[in-house]
């Protein structure tokens, strides 16, 4: 197949996947829903890293990806754990209910 | 018009809206699954990128591993409908205001400053190959070595973590 | 000036009396009156001794003037008045007469005093005296030593000053002795007019400057001869400023009127200051100045006119006093007329020469006056004893008035003769000192100027009346009051000195012999006015002249006649208690005129001292006073502070500042309840703030 196709591209289309995660974060009361948000975060990070280590031929940009997944992936069984805590105690994982450091 | 980039608009296309299904679905079942898809896409974007490995990755441990957790979590605690109204009212309006000035900020550096003049050249038979994987594996236990060290005791770490944050004290209450 | 001999001694004609004044000031009160005495007159008398070592020093240098620099004192711009010693024959002339007479009243003093402060009650007052006295002749001695007119004017300040001190010694009390004001109102009055004098003597100074630019003498009269020519009306103005410090000075119309008030001074007081030196002062300021004055006879004129009528004016006054020192110091005001009258005419050595002795005689008189006062004091404080039952010593008793006196020369005999030796010599009968200076001035005053010649001939013919009218009330007849009976003679200390002055006044003639002219000769080296070129007609030769018999004769037969007049008005026969004085009876109005001094003091508290009261009274009640203290104080500047610190406390304190502070704290208060609702506690707004935070820092390093 031929064509090539620019890098800024793939960076746009980072770019909107990060400023959506970022927008669920904000917008939505589901604490599982705003963790799964960050991992669409995570991972349009990782398409930008690779997209570069791509287009200049380097390849720590990939191993960088390994080692992001990998630690999303504790981030992502510790802050499970913590969820699963909390909806202990409260019996509830809407996110605007955990204001107890309010001033 | 070239057949990559009609595979890449279709792909971005299916991206984008099954992360917008993310945030606008009510279940939280939808929203995983909506991601597991989003996941799905990028993987490929990977395989287009030449990255075989790291799209095998993705697709292992972030649709594999870490979504299956998510559903079970959700099963655990249940998919529950959340009451409609918000506690502050103008975080909406005002985060979305945000977000798009941050997308015009980033479309500024990105076509401003980018040099567009970067194209990426369709990937030959070699990088999907069973070279591009050695390439990587012997950067990584090289250079990259104490890094990967350290993070496998990160890994320890979580799971000690995530077992020592849902241990039930003997008699409390469940 | 190569020879300088003893000439550095000069400045201890000065030094040495401040030694004495300083001796006694700081321990005179360790010492007994009669070390304080001695230690004053010693200091008196090394300076007169250096005084004549001067004067040897002088003759040796052959009359050359010699100027003995001590000090720079101002050097301002084009202005320098070092403090220099001139040692010339007119000023040695001084220093000896200064010292000399100083240092015998001085003795005579250490007597005087003793018996005053006992009648005084007061003998703790003893040292004060001898301080001032030393203090005076050292503030003389510059006066007549200074080679400036600054420099002779710090000596005329400051006789000035120790004639206040003097005069005011008992300020407390009135001569009587009792409680008043009246000691100290005479030692002001003579302050004060003094002081007008000396306005006259810095107009004078004020303008020398400004024509001359220097107001030492040298330069001064070197310059004089061409400013004279180009424009003599400032030397005019010049030498009449003098004037006016001259008739302050030295008592003559119209500033006379202190000096009879000084008599409220201690005797030896009068003799030294207000007869032989201090009064003489402006005497020797016009001597001094002659190179001036000898360039504008029309000012001469005056000053000559000045001291003829005031010898007159005072003569006609002292005929009618009854105070025995009040006639004396009469007597020294036309005296001093003669000489200003001398000196005016420009027979300077003649002026000069009545000076010194007129020192001689009229110390003499006054110290003698001085004895009988205390003859009189000592008579009335034994009365108790010899007469008990006497009605006369519980009232106030004058021991100087004379009407009290009488018949002295029966219990002072010393004394008389004393005080007779003085009159002849006063009243210029031959061969006394008297004779021979006053004949000088009234043959100069002959040649030139017959209405000066006319007046100054009156003025000798009562001074005979009224020494003599003087000498047969007081010692001759019969005394009119029990302390004339007892009156007792003086100690040794008070008539020794006297006798010295008295042969002074005998001898004294012996100065200025006609065809001798040893004073002329002396003082020739520094006033050049006899033989130099540049003289005016008229004044040539003056003091060179010899005995005009016509005129010895005139003023010898008339001094005796007047002498024969007061015998037969109160000789003949005695005065006898509470009789009128025969003079009334026969001037009648005129004695009364004589009697009250023409109202001339109360012509000047009419016209000049009460005005200056009122407008003093004035300034005080309605100026200081209800103005500046009532209105401006009070109303307007108390009242508008009150208002402001109100104003300042109410709005301005309370009103702003208190705001201020108020406001700030709610302002804290509602910002951080307001900042605190940041603190929602819902992570969701947190997460929002970090995105804001992460959307503006992206967008500054874009645009940077």
């Amino acid at each position: 197949m031929e064509g090539t196709i620019p890098l800024t591209y793939f960076i746009a289309v980072s770019a909107i996947l990060f400023t959506m995660g970022a927008l669920g974060v904000l917008i939505r009361r589901n604490a599982l829903i705003v963790f799964m948000s960050i991992e669409l975060m995570l991972n349009a990070a990782n398409l930008a890293f690779v997209a570069f280590a791509r287009a200049y031929d380097v390849l720590s940009g990939q191993i960088f990806v390994f080692f992001v997944m990998t630690v999303a992936a504790a981030e992502v069984a510790v802050g499970l754990a913590l969820i699963v805590a909390i909806f202990r105690s409260k019996h509830s994982i809407d996110v605007d209910q955990m204001s107890s450091l309010k001033g | 018009m070239n057949s990559m980039l009609i595979l890449f608009i279709v792909l971005a296309a299916a991206a984008v809206l099954s992360a917008l299904g993310l945030l606008l679905s009510r279940s939280a079942i939808y929203a995983a699954l909506f991601l597991v898809l989003n996941f799905a896409c990028v993987a490929i974007f990977y395989l287009i990128l030449g990255a075989p490995f790291i799209a095998l990755t993705q697709i292992t441990v972030y649709a594999g591993a870490i979504m299956v957790l998510f559903l079970f979590v959700i099963m655990l605690l249940g998919a529950e409908k959340l009451p409609g109204t918000k506690a502050i009212p103008w975080q909406c309006p005002l985060a979305i205001g945000l977000s798009a000035v941050l997308l015009v900020e980033a479309g500024f550096l990105f076509f401003q400053r980018l040099q567009s003049s970067v194209n990426l050249s369709q990937p030959d038979i070699q990088v999907n190959s069973m070279e591009s994987i050695r390439t990587l594996a012997v950067m990584l236990f090289n250079e990259y070595l104490l890094p990967f060290e350290i993070t496998s005791i990160l890994l320890l770490v979580a799971m000690v973590g995530a077992i020592v944050l849902t241990k039930q004290e003997k008699g409390a209450a469940g | 000036m190569e020879n300088s001999g003893l000439f550095f001694l000069v400045p201890w004609i000065v030094f040495l009396p401040v030694a004495g004044l300083l001796v006694n000031i700081i321990f005179g009160g360790r010492l007994s009156e009669k070390t304080i005495g001695t230690i004053a007159s010693s200091a008196s008398g090394l300076a007169f001794l250096v005084s004549v070592l001067l004067g040897i020093s002088l003759q040796a240098n052959g009359g050359e003037a010699f100027i003995w620099h001590l000090a720079d004192w101002i050097h301002i711009g084009n202005l320098n008045i070092p403090w220099n010693f001139r040692v010339d024959t007119l000023s040695v002339t001084m220093m000896l007469v200064v010292s000399g007479v100083g240092t015998l009243i001085h003795i005579y003093a250490i007597g005087y005093m003793h018996e005053d402060v006992r009648f005084k009650d007061d003998p703790k007052r003893y040292r004060r005296f001898f301080v001032f006295m030393n203090l005076f002749i050292a503030m003389m001695m510059i006066l007549v030593s200074g080679d400036s007119y600054l420099m002779l004017f710090v000596g005329w300040e400051g006789v000035g000053l120790c004639s206040f001190l003097l005069i005011g010694f008992w300020y407390d009390m009135d001569t009587l002795g009792r409680p008043s004001w009246a000691n100290s109102n005479a030692a002001r009055k003579a302050f004060i007019a003094n002081r007008i004098g000396d306005l006259g003597f810095l107009l004078a100074a004020f303008t020398m400057f400004w024509a001359f630019g220097s107001l030492n003498f040298g330069t001064v009269f070197l310059k004089a001869e061409e400013l004279a020519a180009a424009q003599p009306a400032v030397i005019v103005a010049i030498t009449l400023f003098m004037l006016i410090g001259v008739t302050g000075k030295s008592a003559q119309i119209p500033l006379f009127v202190w000096l009879p008030d000084a008599m409220a001074g201690p005797t030896p007081v009068s003799a030294l200051i207000h007869a032989a030196t201090m009064v003489t002062a402006g005497v020797y300021l016009v001597a001094r100045s002659w190179a001036l004055f000898s360039l504008v006879p029309d000012a001469q004129y005056i000053v000559a006119l000045v001291g003829a009528v005031t010898a007159l004016f005072a003569a006609t006054i002292a005929v009618g006093q009854y105070d025995i020192k009040k006639v004396l110091a009469y007597s020294t005001i036309s005296q001093l007329g003669f000489m200003v009258a001398a000196v005016g005419m420009g027979a300077y050595v003649a002026g000069m020469f009545h000076l010194v002795t007129h020192a001689f005689f009229k110390a003499l008189l006054f110290l003698s006056a001085g004895s009988v006062i205390l003859g009189m004091e000592r008579g009335h404080h034994h009365l108790p004893q010899h007469a008990p039952a006497d009605e006369h010593h519980n009232e106030v008793f004058d021991p100087g008035d004379m009407r009290n006196m009488g018949g002295l020369r029966k219990q002072m005999p010393v004394t008389f003769w004393l005080y007779i030796t003085g009159t002849l010599a006063l009243a210029g009968i031959f061969p006394f000192a008297g004779f021979w200076s006053k004949d000088e001035i009234l043959l100069d005053a002959a040649k030139n100027f017959t209405l000066i010649y006319i007046l100054l001939t009156i003025a000798a013919f009562l001074t005979a009346f009224y020494m003599g009218r003087q000498v047969w009330m007081v010692f001759f007849g019969k005394a009119r009051h029990a302390a004339a009976e007892h009156a007792q003679e003086s100690p040794k200390i008070i008539t020794v000195p006297l006798m010295v002055l008295a042969g002074l006044s005998i001898l004294g003639g012996l100065l200025n012999l006609p065809y001798v002219h040893t004073l002329s000769k002396w003082l020739e080296h520094t006033i050049e006015l006899m033989e130099s070129d540049f003289v005016l007609p008229g004044y040539l030769s003056i003091s060179w002249g010899g005995l005009n018999p016509v005129v010895a004769l005139v003023s010898t037969l008339l001094a005796l006649l007047a002498i024969g007049l007061s015998w037969l008005l109160y000789g003949r026969k005695s005065l006898q208690v509470g009789e009128i004085d025969p003079l009334r009876k026969l001037l009648g109005p005129v004695f009364k005129v004589f009697e009250n001094k023409y109202w001339v003091d109360e012509l000047y508290a009419a016209l000049f001292i009460n005005r200056y009261v009122d407008l003093a009274r004035f300034v005080a009640e309605k100026v200081d006073w209800n103005f500046w203290h009532d209105w401006l104080h009070d109303s307007v500047i108390a009242r508008f502070f009150r208002w402001f610190t109100h104003f300042l406390a109410d709005p301005i304190d309370l009103g702003i500042i208190d705001a201020i502070s108020t406001a700030l704290a709610s302002l804290v208060n509602r910002s951080s309840a307001a900042l605190r609702k940041l603190q929602n506690g819902f992570v969701r707004s947190y997460a929002l703030s970090v995105l804001m935070g992460v959307v503006l820092i992206l967008g500054y390093l874009l645009f940077k």
